[in-house]
């Protein structure tokens, strides 16, 4: 799934009035067309995986978020020290290192949130989405740009994941941020087995979508 | 190691606690590299090398490395340098001595520096404090169900190439619901493991 990670970054506008378009684009295209779950499908461990709660998956989003955020400024920072040859290995070393101290400060504020996610902040390391943003966005913009472009994408991350823990949540055992809303829920959404289910048919709803919005534009333009 | 914990160990890894099934680890070659079983295959047998060999290499770093010093911290960016390193010299050590499972397994190697898989089973090799041998059997047969689960699900998406889906459901969605069914099928195991 790697090739669907080049976005089209046009050269940053030296003039000042275009910026606040630009940053408004790179906003949205985390958020919604290239949102990294839905339409990129990347980082799908974690988003399978932690997603059973909806407090999960808004730890584990602004988690990354927070993670996605400080790689990109640093990355974009040193995009020109990096040797070519050996930027990926750079770039972990740079992800390990936000990835261990977001680790270590859940451990200490947050003792039960960590618990639940357990092994999966660790594995936030190898989560495609922040070597692909690494890659494709933060290696060739500016620090500013490349903030803007960890917000958005985080938070579009966690808008998916949010929808996902909600949905599996809600479904699989009856209840919303832990308060009982049904009497009772179908155990199996909450099964590993439903994680795949809910991501597909998500998916499928937002192809269902896209496809729909470009039926329209074709028969306008018919 | 007795060869009863062996066996229970190979069953609950491969079967009732499957990488990809039920624990989420390896999504991304799972669904990646699963249009055809040969292709699927090869990629397994890769996982399981890189796996063996680095469960026992970063079970190695942890006791005499990270833990004499204190830095058990480290373990994160510790184990996927080492991780990183490792695939890149074994791509090496294959192209010049065993080109033949070099051509074989070549083009799956860099894949596996981002498999979450390999660095999943170092760390619960670490959290669960399996000796020596239990890690190595452990990263094995961790790879070997990752091995069983893409060459299922790959079987299985051969034989729906042609089958007729709803348009929103095509290509990822429906991978994903193959996916699905399959774990449903995995969570039969759940009540396998023993010891």
């Amino acid at each position: 799934m790697a090739e669907n990670t080049s976005v089209q970054t046009p050269a940053p506008e030296p003039v000042k009035a275009q910026n606040s378009g630009r940053v408004k684009e790179i906003m949205l295209n985390g958020l919604i067309f290239q949102n990294p779950i839905l339409v990129l499908f990347l980082g799908m461990c974690a988003t399978l995986a932690v997603t059973t709660s909806l407090t999960n998956a808004i730890g584990m989003g602004l988690s990354t978020t927070a993670v996605l955020i400080c790689s990109n400024v640093v990355i974009s920072l040193l995009r020109k020290v990096i040797p070519k040859e050996v930027r990926i290995a750079c770039y972990v070393v740079v992800i390990a290192a936000f990835v261990t101290i977001v680790d270590l400060m859940l451990q200490a504020f947050l003792p039960s949130l960590s618990q639940s996610l357990g092994l999966f902040i660790q594995l936030i390391v190898v989560n495609c989405i922040i070597l692909g943003r690494a890659e494709a966005f933060a290696s060739k913009n500016t620090p500013l740009y490349a903030a803007v472009d960890g917000v958005g994408m985080g938070l579009g991350f966690t808008l998916a994941l949010c929808a996902m823990g909600f949905i599996r949540e809600l479904l699989g055992g009856g209840a919303i941020l832990g308060h009982q809303v049904l009497p009772t829920g179908l155990a199996m959404i909450a099964a590993p087995a439903g994680g795949f289910l809910v991501l597909g048919c998500l998916v499928a709803l937002t192809q269902y979508i896209k496809n729909r919005a470009a039926d329209k534009k074709g028969g306008d333009k018919a | 190691m007795s060869l009863f914990s062996l066996v229970s160990l190979a069953l609950t890894a491969i079967l009732a606690e499957n990488f990809v099934l039920v624990k989420f680890l390896g999504i991304c070659p799972f669904l990646g590299v699963s249009k055809k079983t040969d292709t699927a295959l090869g990629m397994g047998m890769a996982v399981v090398f890189v796996m063996g060999l680095s469960s026992m290499v970063t079970w190695l770093v942890n006791k005499y490395l990270l833990l004499p010093l204190d830095l058990a911290y480290m373990q994160t960016v510790a184990f996927i340098l080492v991780i990183a390193a490792l695939v890149q010299f074994v791509e090496l050590f294959l192209k010049k001595f065993i080109p033949a499972l070099y051509t074989a397994l070549g083009i799956y190697l860099p894949l596996i520096t981002t498999n979450c898989a390999v660095l999943g089973a170092a760390l619960i090799n670490v959290q669960n404090h399996y000796s020596f041998i239990q890690s190595i059997a452990f990263g094995v047969f961790s790879g070997l169900g990752f091995t069983l689960a893409i060459v299922l699900f790959a079987s299985v998406r051969e034989r729906l190439e042609f089958a007729k889906f709803p348009k929103a459901f095509e290509g990822f969605p429906q991978a994903l619901i193959t996916a699905g069914l399959i774990a449903m099928a995995f969570m039969g195991f759940s009540g396998l493991s023993i010891g």
